[in-house]
């Protein structure tokens, strides 16, 4: 037979397997039966729903009205409406573009340092029997359990000038000695919250990395092996495009967190010497300085560049989040 | 122990489509009765349905005379095999078998519970499985497991729903004779649903074949196999399948694809006015006509073929045969061959031949076949002809006598053992 | 490492890799352990380990009269308090959405699990800035409520993302082998039911746990005194003894107290915290 036929054939509705009554169900126009299960989702599913939405969709609503008015607590009868104007007085000063470079820097930097010593986790682990697997899980999993803040002291004090023994463990190293300040310098103090914060979401990163890792067929391997590619090809060739999903995930999940960086650069410089990221720009203003219309506007402009990068790693890297996250 | 009867049973979803189709089925107390066909042909909603997981659109089912249409599983006091052995994950074995009896509350005291958990385990040589949990268990232990639940509840009767399917061949094997070997001795009146038609016919006392929600036939496995009612059901039944070929019928003549033959009076009746039939031959009714009898050649006919391919199995030798389809019966076997999950490749007929033939591929050889024994079907009903209603009935009736005498037997057996245990 | 006996080279390679792991995974933690237990003229002394082990900062921080007790100890009350709370709100709610998202067929579904996936992405920051006005409006600032309201944001997506996986898992056909071993819906679903989601709940209950206890932006956004302020706000408010002297003896022994608990619950549930971190997130 032709395989004209054949692939006519194919394209038929197949019977569903193994009993027309479960692929059925969704098909069906709704029945009382449907109607009265989709009521039943949403009694159960709605408070869920409606809680998620008052706790964040309302705020960010009430954050976009705020940003349109000239509004201090310092001063709240002066409250006067001034349209697009505090983005126009926000893009246009500096101090915006640096932090927006601050925490770009950050979020590249430490998402491209986790995904490299992630994913060396994850094969450790990967490969690793079982014993020592469970026992490698156990420690990286104290860094992703512990307090930012806690973490952030730790790394503080072990840096600082005075508390710190940083600085005489390293004195080898050139540039670092006893008068070292590490906290006085953009450069340096960035290097303490990037390592603070790699130190902190690895585990993360690695955990998904690994559940991708299990997900590749291990015969895929052995037929690379039996193919003739070298530990590095079956890695580069075998392995990861076939957890490209896992990857895509794992890095946009680490970058939107790392985006969001706070508590580490809050407890460490506070933002000084030109360490300060956008979060910590727009708690200043709206919580330190009370100024609710600019610090709005700030919290509205941060929002846009999460949906922002959303939107890149989505339409450009073609990041299936839904698919990776185990929904159809 | 008990009696189920399906009236009219009709199973309709919410877009009107009928999953089940009228089907009436009397099964009687003891008796062990297979529902067969391809996927999506109903036959597991209408087990759901007897157990009481779906609901029934309409139609009566009554078990020992009394309707349970609308009774919930729990009351209706049937056991359940179900495909994937539905093994509670945090119990061990010994509390999955032990599981519906601790449901009844009280019943039972602890004892009791721990001999029937371990009749059931001595019975299925689960005894040293008892304390595991059912993730580290073989395929074949879950599945044991999983009649060991049904076997303790002295339940009305055993349900299967595909229980074989997720085994490999060899086990499957030895389960099915595990089954066989249980029903009879415990006399439980079983329902069994496969795909399977090796399943069908080794288990059953009397096997339901169904197409698209519809009862086609139930009768005893020979009777099925030696009178199936239509296309369907001849197709179905039977490893390697029956061959079906094309035949143009002048007078008492027919031209099959390998030459023209003298029919049968029988078969000449059977045909009627029809100028175009559709020809059943089983493998085994072809044969190397070197090898052949020479008492019974005179009876068949002999043709020229041309062997494409040989698999020579040690009891039997399968030989392919390619043949021309005429294309007015080509379409209803195309479509037969869907309905039952075949690939449709090509057109070849098999031919089951003494495994000491030396016929090889590519072999051009001379082959022999009794008309006789050929099916007629009608091109456009898919009826078969050729059905002899008598010798169903003969078929049936034999086979119920024999059921009889061999529940008897492992009765008496069953009997002999217990007293000797006892005394 | 398929095979079960290992070479040497294999073996000194295993070590040396547990090794740099376990001591980059532990080493802050040790680190901030070790500070703790300086007394107040040891902190600057530059070194890793104590030069004299003093249990002044605890002292500082547990004992009655210590300067830093009442802050601390109300601190712990506040995060103990709210987070618990807020997980086991959140918990419900995520365990009868999950449910229905994992069992139902209903329209919205995907709706459900995109607003949680959006809002789980959402900058705390941004929410902030409106709940520290309303907060203060409505006379919820610097309440535990105030608190908790917020930490559903953090708490409330990833408990549905993560029990909706969960639940997927359950093979719910055993519910039906259940009814038809004969229990009832109840017993079905309580012998059957319970058992096999009780892990993933509880999973997701400790993931939930740890990002409430883990929040400093709320915490320091919208209280301003012991009397809902939870132990990272409170850590980062820590004053010295005496204006010149640094905190950071008690900010240390403080951070250790707070992350022993942490530390055994990893311990003990390593392999069900990892499920529940990746299970939701990678599949397929």
């Amino acid at each position: 037979m032709s395989t004209e036929t054949r692939g006519a054939r194919r394209a038929q509705p197949e019977p569903a397997a193994p009993d027309p009554a479960h692929g059925r169900k969704g098909r069906a126009a709704r029945s009382d039966r449907a109607r009265a299960e989709a009521r039943l989702g949403w009694y159960l599913a709605g408070p869920a729903f409606v809680v998620m939405l008052a706790v964040t969709l309302y705020p960010i609503l009430q954050a976009v009205y705020d940003s349109l008015f000239n509004y201090k607590l310092t001063a709240p009868d002066d409250r006067s409406f001034v349209g697009l104007g505090n983005y126009l007085v926000i893009l246009s000063d500096p101090v915006w573009w640096r932090d927006f470079a601050v925490t770009f820097f950050i979020m590249v930097v430490s998402v491209v340092v986790e995904l490299v010593l992630g994913f060396a986790l994850a094969l450790v682990m990967h490969r690793a029997i079982k014993r020592l697997r469970g026992l490698l899980r156990t420690a990286i999993l104290v860094p992703y359990g512990i307090i930012t803040v806690v973490s952030a002291f730790a790394w503080f004090y072990a840096f600082d000038i005075t508390s710190g023994y940083v600085n005489s463990w390293f004195d080898w190293v050139p540039g670092v000695g006893p008068d070292l300040n590490w906290f006085a310098h953009q450069g340096t103090s960035l290097f303490v919250i990037i390592a603070s914060e790699v130190w902190k979401t690895t585990p993360f990163i690695s955990l998904l990395l690994l559940a991708g890792l299990a997900q590749v067929p291990g015969d895929l391997e052995e037929a690379a092996k039996v193919d003739g590619a070298t530990a590095w090809q079956r890695f580069s060739r075998v392995i990861v495009p076939n957890m490209k999903a896992a990857i895509m995930v794992a890095v946009l999940f680490r970058a939107l967190d790392a985006f969001r960086i706070f508590d580490n650069v809050f407890i460490m410089t506070n933002g000084a010497n030109n360490t300060e990221v956008l979060s910590l720009l727009a708690y200043r203003t709206s919580i330190g300085q009370l100024q609710i219309g600019m610090g709005s506007a700030i919290s509205v402009l941060l929002f846009l560049c999460v949906i922002g990068i959303c939107f890149v790693a989505i339409k450009l890297f073609k990041v299936d989040l839904a698919g990776a996250r185990g929904e159809r | 122990m008990a009696s189920i009867t399906l009236k009219d049973i009709v199973k309709k979803y919410g877009d009107g489509f009928p999953a089940v189709n009228g089907v009436s089925i009397d099964i009687a107390d003891g008796e062990f009765v297979i529902l067969v066909g391809p996927s999506g042909c109903g036959k597991s909603t209408l087990l759901r349905m007897i157990v009481g997981l779906e609901d029934i659109t309409s139609g009566d089912l009554m078990i020992d005379g009394q309707r349970v249409n609308e009774k919930a599983p729990r009351d209706r006091d049937l056991a359940m095999v179900f495909q994937n052995y539905a093994l509670y994950p945090h119990l061990t074995v010994g509390e999955n078998i032990a599981f519906p009896l601790r449901l009844t509350r009280g019943k039972f005291s602890d004892a009791e519970i721990r001999e029937k958990v371990e009749y059931a385990a001595d019975l299925l040589e689960l005894r040293e499985h008892l304390d595991r949990k059912p993730a580290n268990l073989s395929g074949g232990q879950r599945q044991r497991v999983a009649m060991g639940r049904a076997i303790v509840r002295d339940a009305k009767a055993f349900l299967f729903d595909e229980p074989l399917s997720n085994l490999d061949a060899k086990l499957r094997g030895q389960m099915r004779t595990e089954i066989a070997r249980l029903q009879r001795r415990l006399a439980t009146t079983t329902v069994y649903v496969t795909h399977d038609q090796t399943e069908a016919m080794t288990l059953g006392d009397r096997v339901a074949v169904l197409r698209k929600g519809e009862l086609q036939q139930l009768a005893s496995p020979r009777a099925l196999y030696e009178q199936p009612v239509n296309l369907f059901v001849a197709g179905f039944i039977g490893s390697p399948p029956m061959n079906f070929l094309p035949g143009q019928v002048s007078g008492s003549s027919m031209e099959l694809p390998f030459g023209t033959f003298e029919l049968p009076e029988r078969i000449v009746s059977a045909v009627g006015e029809r100028e175009l039939v559709i020809v059943g031959l089983r493998p085994e009714h072809f044969e190397d006509a070197r090898l052949v009898d020479p008492t019974k050649k005179d009876r068949g006919r002999t043709f020229d073929a041309q062997i494409d391919v040989t698999e020579w199995l040690g009891a039997e030798l399968y030989a392919y045969v390619p043949f021309e389809m005429h294309a007015s019966v080509a379409e209803k076997l195309e479509e037969l061959d869907r309905e039952l999950d075949g690939e449709g490749l090509r057109t070849q007929f098999v031919v089951a031949l003494n495994s000491a033939s030396r016929v090889r591929d590519g072999d051009t050889t001379e082959l022999w076949f009794d008309p006789d024994k050929m099916m007629i079907f009608d091109p456009e009903t898919g009826e078969n002809l050729t059905h002899d209603q008598d010798e169903v009935d003969r078929l049936d009736r034999e086979n119920e006598e024999d059921r009889r005498a061999s529940l008897e037997r492992a009765q008496a057996q069953a009997d002999a053992q217990s007293q000797k245990a006892s005394a | 490492m398929m095979g079960s006996v290992l070479s040497t080279r294999a073996r000194v390679w295993w070590a040396v890799i547990t090794v740099v792991v376990l001591v980059g995974a532990l080493f802050p933690v040790v680190s901030i352990l070790m500070t703790s237990f300086k007394g107040p003229s040891d902190i600057n002394s530059g070194t890793f380990l104590p030069p004299q082990w003093s249990t002044d900062n605890y002292e500082q921080i547990l004992s009655s009269g210590g300067s830093a007790q009442e802050l601390f100890l109300s601190a712990l009350r506040n995060s103990v308090g709210i987070s618990l709370i807020a997980t086991a709100i959140a918990v419900v709610l995520a365990t009868l959405a999950a449910y229905a998202i994992a069992r139902l067929d209903f329209p919205g579904k995907r709706l459900i699990l995109t607003t949680a996936l959006g809002v789980s992405i959402f900058p705390v920051v941004s929410i902030v800035t409106p709940l520290f006005n309303l907060w203060r409006n409505i006379g919820l600032y610097d309440t535990w409520l105030g608190l908790i309201i917020p930490y559903l944001s953090l708490t409330l997506p990833i408990s549905i993302w993560t029990l909706a996986a969960f639940f997927r898992q359950i093979p719910w056909e055993l519910e039906q082998a259940a009814q038809v071993d004969g229990a009832t819906p109840w017993q079905a679903f309580r012998k059957v039911i319970v058992p096999l989601a009780a892990p993933g709940v509880f999973t997701t209950a400790l993931i939930a746990f740890f990002i409430a206890w883990n929040d400093f932006i709320y915490g320091i956004s919208l209280t301003s005194t012991s009397a809902a302020r939870p132990v990272p706000a409170a850590l980062a408010f820590f004053t010295g003894a005496s204006y010149f002297e640094e905190p950071t003896g008690a900010i240390s022994a403080a951070a250790v107290v707070v992350t022993i608990p942490v530390v055994i619950l990893v311990v003990l549930f390593q392999r069900q915290i990892v499920s529940g971190l990746t299970q939701g997130a990678v599949k397929g």
